[in-house]
């Protein structure tokens, strides 16, 4: 059980890349970009070709970074100047893609067992330290020696990355250029009537968006030991959830709260749909599913949570109205207009 | 005087070739000089609006050139051409981003006529700068500088669009019927920040407006459009003795007609 939450962990962690990504697209340039499905996928063909044909894993990552900053510029590109419809021109990027990423690949499974990662390579580097065993020994002091992670490197490597994009990100969106970005997707005449050229900012922000995403894939590719030319479906919907849960836990009051939250939410995310296969009667066929379900709920608990307060609220509104109209002195109407400043 | 704003031969034409067709504008020529203030007035669809989305941009004319600061901008993309131009809309809801700060706001404003770079756009510099700027307005934003522009009231964000307009200085300002959705208090609130700020920094404006009272109050010139043409020009030192009742009998004298907008008549 604990090593189960422990690997949900993990990759949520490096999920959350790909919900920033997400987060860029989606909320800051209000696009939403299907891209992300073959993005994913490209940043880790790339990184798995490169590797395997010897490259430095390092580079490879890197470079998988850079292909998908291309990816999301073009759809970008298709948006703009080919003037097609937002959800249009992702899904055309999206099917494309598919095609790229079995070019890249050469065929659709590319395996990265026995191969230098730079998850191996953190790995390596981690035990040398033997930083490992201090924390092993709390762990089974406290009664968990049974459940044991691999390695707690890869954990805190990725927690550093993660938390470098995102303050990076923060970052960027309080610059010029960055709050041009957040203005094309708030206000998009607005910021035009003050001298941005919209149709950069929005590839700027989908080159950003998917730059994170095949990272990303990357580096999933990597920890999980292969790029498979499949293992983009439903991502956007997986970086979806993410968002809307973290926004809905954890608040949106600024954006470094926010992207915060979606980093919580992609690792709240993994860790639901751990639990939820471990239910005897689900599959890991249902995973779909489960994650469909999870983004409605995200949706809608929200609205019934505000419906309740707002009905609650009511109704103590009603009961102190009724409380001074019991009271024999006043006229109605003095009580009413009371009442009215009151609330 | 300096010229900044030239308009020669400007034509425009809607659904060309269509049974629908329409002449947005008709062989318009018109020039500001330094520190002119002309007021536009005519009845929906006179081609108030085409003319100001010539100007900025939004539209590029059929025929005709548009010279801004001695520079040919005819075919100049809106966005390059902002640089020279403030702009404030007829929606309180179009001048700001709702989901961004008040300083945030103004930052961008701040960048209009320069190149936006990697440079944080909220300094501490800036903030005391937009604190300064924000005082002039007296709605006590100076003191909100973090709160999210989608919070404040219609007649604020239209100061706030007004303010972020004006404050860097530009070639030109044009206003498009900008009162005209707030109610009569907060308009009169717009209306004397308008006169404040354009006198203080001497901005060469055009205003669009249904308001005949607010045309005649404002400004130095006053243009009257029809059909697509400008049918009246009223030069400096005439306007300050126009009444609303010469405007019409004017507009009945070289059209043969009553105005058609009831709008315009009762305001």
């Amino acid at each position: 059980m604990f090593t189960a939450i422990f690997g949900a962990f993990e990759s949520g962690i490096i999920y959350a890349i790909m919900a920033l990504g997400v987060y860029l697209s989606f909320r800051v340039l209000d696009f939403p970009d299907l891209t992300v499905d073959g993005s994913f996928v490209t940043g880790a063909a790339v990184a798995a070709t490169m590797i395997v044909s010897g490259a430095n894993p390092f580079l490879a990552t890197i470079t998988a970074l850079f292909a998908g900053f291309i990816a999301g510029c073009l759809t970008g590109i298709i948006h703009t100047f080919g003037k097609i419809n937002a959800l249009l021109s992702g899904i055309l990027m999206m099917i494309a893609l598919y095609s790229i990423n079995l070019r890249i690949m050469g065929k659709s499974n590319v395996p990265l067992l026995n191969t230098e990662t730079a998850i191996t390579h953190v790995r390596d580097f981690w035990d040398k330290t033997g930083i490992d065993s201090f924390f092993n020994s709390i762990l089974t002091m406290a009664g968990l020696g049974g459940s044991l992670p691999r390695t707690w490197g890869i954990i805190l490597f990725m927690l550093v990355v993660t938390l470098a994009i995102k303050f990076l990100t923060d970052r960027f969106l309080q610059t010029e250029i960055g709050l041009a970005l957040r203005a094309t997707g708030d206000n998009k005449r607005m910021i035009r009537s003050l001298s941005a050229n919209t149709n950069m900012m929005v590839i700027l922000g989908l080159g950003l968006s998917n730059a994170m995403v095949a990272f990303s894939g990357a580096l999933i590719a990597q920890q999980g030991g292969f790029a498979d030319v499949g293992m983009g479906i439903g991502m956007i919907i997986i970086g979806l959830a993410s968002v809307i849960i973290g926004e809905a836990l954890f608040g949106t009051k600024t954006i470094a709260r926010t992207t915060l939250a979606v980093i919580g939410g992609a690792i709240i995310y993994r860790i639901v749909v751990t639990m939820a296969l471990r239910v005897e009667f689900l599959e890991p066929g249902d995973m779909k599913l489960i994650t469909a379900t999870i983004v409605i709920l995200a949706l809608i608990m929200p609205k019934i949570i505000d419906r309740t307060k707002e009905k609650k609220r009511k109704a103590k509104r009603l009961a102190g109205s009724m409380n001074i109209s019991e009271l024999p002195s006043g006229g109605k109407g003095e009580t009413g207009a009371a009442i009215k400043s009151d609330s | 005087m300096r010229l900044v704003l030239q308009l020669n031969q400007i034509h425009k034409v809607f659904n060309e070739g269509t049974p629908d067709e329409k002449i947005a504008l008709d062989t318009i020529n018109l020039t500001l000089n330094e520190g002119d203030f002309v007021t536009v007035i005519g009845s929906n669809g006179a081609g108030k609006s085409t003319l100001m989305n010539i100007i900025s941009g939004v539209m590029i004319p059929d025929v005709g050139s548009i010279y801004i600061d001695g520079q040919n901008v005819t075919g100049m993309s809106e966005y390059n051409r902002a640089k020279l131009i403030g702009r404030v809309f007829q929606d309180p809801m179009a001048g700001t981003a709702p989901s961004m700060t008040i300083e945030e706001n103004l930052a961008m404003a701040y960048s209009r006529n320069k190149t936006r770079t990697l440079k944080k756009g909220v300094t501490k510099k800036r903030k005391d700068y937009f604190r300064e700027v924000l005082e002039t307005l007296h709605l006590g934003l100076e003191n909100r500088l973090n709160a999210k522009v989608g919070l404040l009231s219609g007649g604020e964000r239209q100061a706030l669009s007004l303010l972020m307009a004006t404050f860097t200085e530009p070639s030109i300002l044009l206003l498009d019927e900008h009162t005209a959705a707030l109610d009569p208090a907060r308009a009169e609130l717009i209306t004397n920040l308008t006169k404040e700020i354009v006198k203080k920094y001497n901005l060469t404006t055009l205003m669009v407006t249904h308001n005949m009272q607010q045309a005649l109050d404002l400004g130095n010139r006053l243009i009257m459009m029809d059909k697509g043409q400008i049918i009246l020009e009223v030069e400096d030192g005439q306007k300050q003795h126009l009444t609303i009742e010469q405007l019409l009998n004017e507009f009945q004298r070289i059209r043969g007609t009553k105005m058609a907008s009831d709008r315009a008549l009762l305001s």
